[in-house]
């Protein structure tokens, strides 16, 4: 057995543990650990520019491979800078460890030097953290952390480390636990079968049903059985933004995203349907719209999820199914293949004639524009047809963020990667990275706004330093829209502190001060060629300024406090 | 409806505060809440008390299930159960008014277990109603000061809340 210090067992655990790669940011508290990093070449550590980049590259890394993202900050600042990634994971249950250094045990409680209580500040949006006490505990506790991060409904997991905890000179007996099992936490495997069986009834039987999936069916890789179950059935389905590619997005069966800027059918769909069949989705408010009492008024809501907390908890389930979500739509497919009991190809087809009918109303038609302007929207459908629908997107968060969910369709799970439940501007562009870093061949785009844009623009020099070739397509409206629009809409059109073009930055110019490339767009007529040219640049990173309509809304938007059928439809047309 | 809900739980630094914690961040309220180590020294048990109409009550016992340090944990309102708090309290008694309180504490069944020249320290232990009951037959003029541990309970029967 070899004698390791804290600090080399920790880098040790993780390799064992099948980790090629962290991302970190070093400091006083972590600098054995970081001499541990240096003296090895199982594990890459990736060097961000500050510390929300780094697990926001980690979560982009998680969301696109399913692989747990690791991270390594110091104690204080850098643990506090890693608070809203690690509650951004946590919000989208994205499986990540974050390693924090802590002062020595002995000043712990001292107001030491860069102590923060790390355990404390991150109780909130973890799933589960641990402070190390001794350097023999680091593998069990790195076994743990994973093992807790990555099963069950997946989510971020701490472990503070006392710097004493890593010390070179303490050196101990290393082994990897090859197995964990804790009396306190289990994870539902299989649904129970009455249920499910209740559920396919209900499902067979019904005349409007709709299958709404959410972020839960690509976390449980049951991205291929729900296909499956939908194309057999020939039901409706509609995803959330958590949920797009589970589905493909070009299949005529999806009715596109709901919610509050979901599509005009999708919505309609759910408010008339007598079964929804919700998966991995947790009937949150941006779905639901705000008052319960008016969602899906008709519907016998059959439930599955993971997480048992999420059943009932805003809309009650009349058949709740917890489990994973792979184990119950493969017990249902089997049921529904050996049952006697058929689809009603009737109502079916009534049903759908009707929702073709909401279809025709063309919801996302891109208003006209004028003086070659462009609408934010086409330059979405134009980075689809450059990119044949084959990138990775990764979004800030904003309108830009709504137009690219709605106008680029995405035909497999993995690809569309976004803040949804925390909404935290500034993803973007690290999670790209992630991505790219996950991916090296693949194309890695950033969409992002110049506002959400500017809150990381630091990992610019990150880029630069691994060389990574992210497209970066920014919908420049010169404003914070998404604020603005609400302000439009609600504030009488009073733009407090949500413009600020005169202090926007040349951000070609930008990208070149780092090396980088910058492309400015600013009429319609140059948009798809300048685009190609953008991508065509195989191994830069390219910056594409694109100047579009700052008056654009985003639309279909629920109206407040109202069913899913209420929504209001363009400036001047509302349900 | 009030419930009374018992979780066994690890004996961790940091498992309490989790615990504590999961109630503030959601917006529901403790009302009494008892710790302590039982006999096998690596479980605690924690009994709170809490007010919610159901929906509210099970989403209370899916979230402490979900914390990684709760093993196991009974809404022992559910069923029959055994349920009590212990009251130390200080009263004002001097003249004929320690008699009186000496009686009351009789009939309560509480015990004097301190008591100088113008005090009784008086332990009582019973329902939250009961220790309730014996303030107001005290009457609150002459209360000096409470101490309540907060709701302890156990079902009733054979079943058992273990590993
Ligand atoms: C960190 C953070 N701060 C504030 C917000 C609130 N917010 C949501 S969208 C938005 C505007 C985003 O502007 P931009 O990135 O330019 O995107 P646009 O809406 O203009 O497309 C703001 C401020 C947020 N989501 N995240
Ligand atoms: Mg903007």
């Amino acid at each position: 057995m070899d004698l390791l210090s804290g600090g080399e067992m920790l880098i040790r655990a993780l390799h064992d543990e099948g980790v090629d790669i962290i991302f970190g940011y070093p400091g006083g508290a972590v600098l054995h650990i970081y001499d541990a990093i240096f003296n090895q070449d199982k594990v890459e550590h990736i060097l961000v520019r500050h510390e929300q980049a780094a697990t926001h590259a980690a979560d982009g890394y998680a969301r696109a491979t399913g692989k747990p993202g690791v991270v390594l900050v110091t104690s204080g600042p850098g643990a506090t800078n890693a608070i809203t990634g690690i509650a951004t994971a946590y919000m989208d249950s994205i499986p990540m460890v974050v390693i924090s250094g802590q002062v020595e045990s002995k000043l712990i409680g001292s107001d030491g030097f860069q102590e923060t209580d790390m355990v404390g500040i991150s109780r909130p949006v973890v799933k589960h953290s641990f402070m190390a006490q001794d350097p023999a505990e680091i593998p069990m506790l790195v076994k743990k952390a994973f093992h807790i991060a990555t099963t069950g409904r997946p989510g971020p997991v701490v472990i503070d480390i006392p710097k004493d905890v890593t010390d070179p000179k303490v050196k101990l007996p290393y082994q990897y636990p090859r197995s964990v099992k804790m009396r306190s936490y289990s994870v539902p495997a299989k649904g129970h079968s009455g249920q499910i069986k209740k559920a396919v009834e209900i499902l067979l039987a019904a005349k409007r049903p709709v299958i709404y999936s959410g972020g839960g069916v690509i976390q449980g890789e049951g991205s291929a059985l729900l296909t499956r179950l939908t194309k057999k059935l020939g039901y409706p389905i509609t995803n959330t933004l958590m949920g797009l590619g589970a589905f493909p997005g070009t299949h005529k069966q999806f009715l596109g995203m709901l919610g509050m800027h979901g599509t005009y059918e999708a919505n309609m769909a759910m408010h008339y349907a007598d079964v929804v069949l919700g998966i991995g989705a947790r009937f949150d408010d941006r779905v639901t719209n705000s008052d319960v009492s008016k969602f899906c008024p008709d519907a016998k809501i059959l439930h599955i999820d993971i997480d048992p907390a999420s059943i009932s908890k805003t809309v009650t389930a009349d058949v709740p199914i917890v489990g994973s979500v792979s184990a119950v739509l493969k017990e249902m497919l089997e049921l529904i293949e050996s049952s006697e009991q058929k689809v009603d190809k009737k109502s079916l087809g009534v049903w759908w004639k009707q929702i073709d009918q909401w279809r025709e109303r063309n919801c996302l038609q891109i208003p006209e524009s004028t003086g070659g302007i462009i609408k934010p929207q086409s330059v979405i459908r134009t980075l689809y047809e450059v990119t044949k629908g084959d990138a990775y997107i990764c979004s800030d968060v904003g309108q830009h963020q709504m137009f690219a969910a709605q106008h680029y369709p995405f035909d497999k799970p993995r690809r569309w990667i976004n803040s949804g439940g925390l909404g935290t501007m500034g993803f973007g562009l690290p999670a790209a990275m992630g991505v790219q870093f996950a991916f090296p061949k693949a194309t890695s785009v950033c969409v992002t706004g110049e506002g959400s844009f500017q809150m990381n623009l630091q990992e610019y020099a990150t880029c630069m330093q691994y060389q990574l070739p992210i497209k970066i397509v920014c919908l420049n409206n010169q404003a914070l829209g998404m604020v603005k629009q609400w302000q439009d809409m609600q504030y009488g059109g009073r733009y407090s502190h949500s413009t600020y073009a005169e202090s926007l930055p040349d951000f070609a110019k930008l990208a070149e001060a780092y090396g980088h490339v910058g492309i400015k767009i600013e009429k319609m007529s140059e948009l798809k060629k300048k685009m190609e040219q953008a991508f065509a640049l195989k191994d830069k990173l390219v910056f594409v300024d694109v100047l579009v309509d700052p008056e654009e809304h985003v639309y279909p938007m629920a109206i407040k406090g109202g069913a899913m059928k209420d929504m209001v439809l363009s400036k001047t047309e509302r349900t | 409806m009030r419930h009374i809900i018992s979780v066994l739980l690890e004996n961790e630094p940091g498992a309490l505060s989790r615990v504590v914690g999961l109630f503030s961040q959601r917006n529901y309220n403790i009302e009494s809440l008892t710790v302590a180590p039982t006999e096998d020294h690596s479980l605690s048990r924690l009994t709170l008390t809490t007010v919610g109409d159901d929906r509210k009550i099970e989403q209370i016992t899916k979230h402490l299930n979900k914390l990684v340090d709760v093993v196991k944990l009974v809404d022992l309102t559910e069923g029959a159960h055994v349920e009590r708090e212990l009251m130390l309290i200080k009263v004002k008694a001097s003249g004929a008014q320690r008699a009186e309180i000496k009686r009351t504490a009789d009939i309560f069944r509480g015990q004097v277990v301190d008591m100088t020249q113008n005090t009784f320290t008086i332990q009582l232990a019973g329902t939250s109603d009961k220790l309730d009951g014996f303030i107001s037959a005290i009457g609150p003029a002459s209360v000096m000061e409470v101490v309540r541990t907060g709701v302890s309970g156990i079902s009733r029967g054979e079943k058992v809340l273990g590993l």
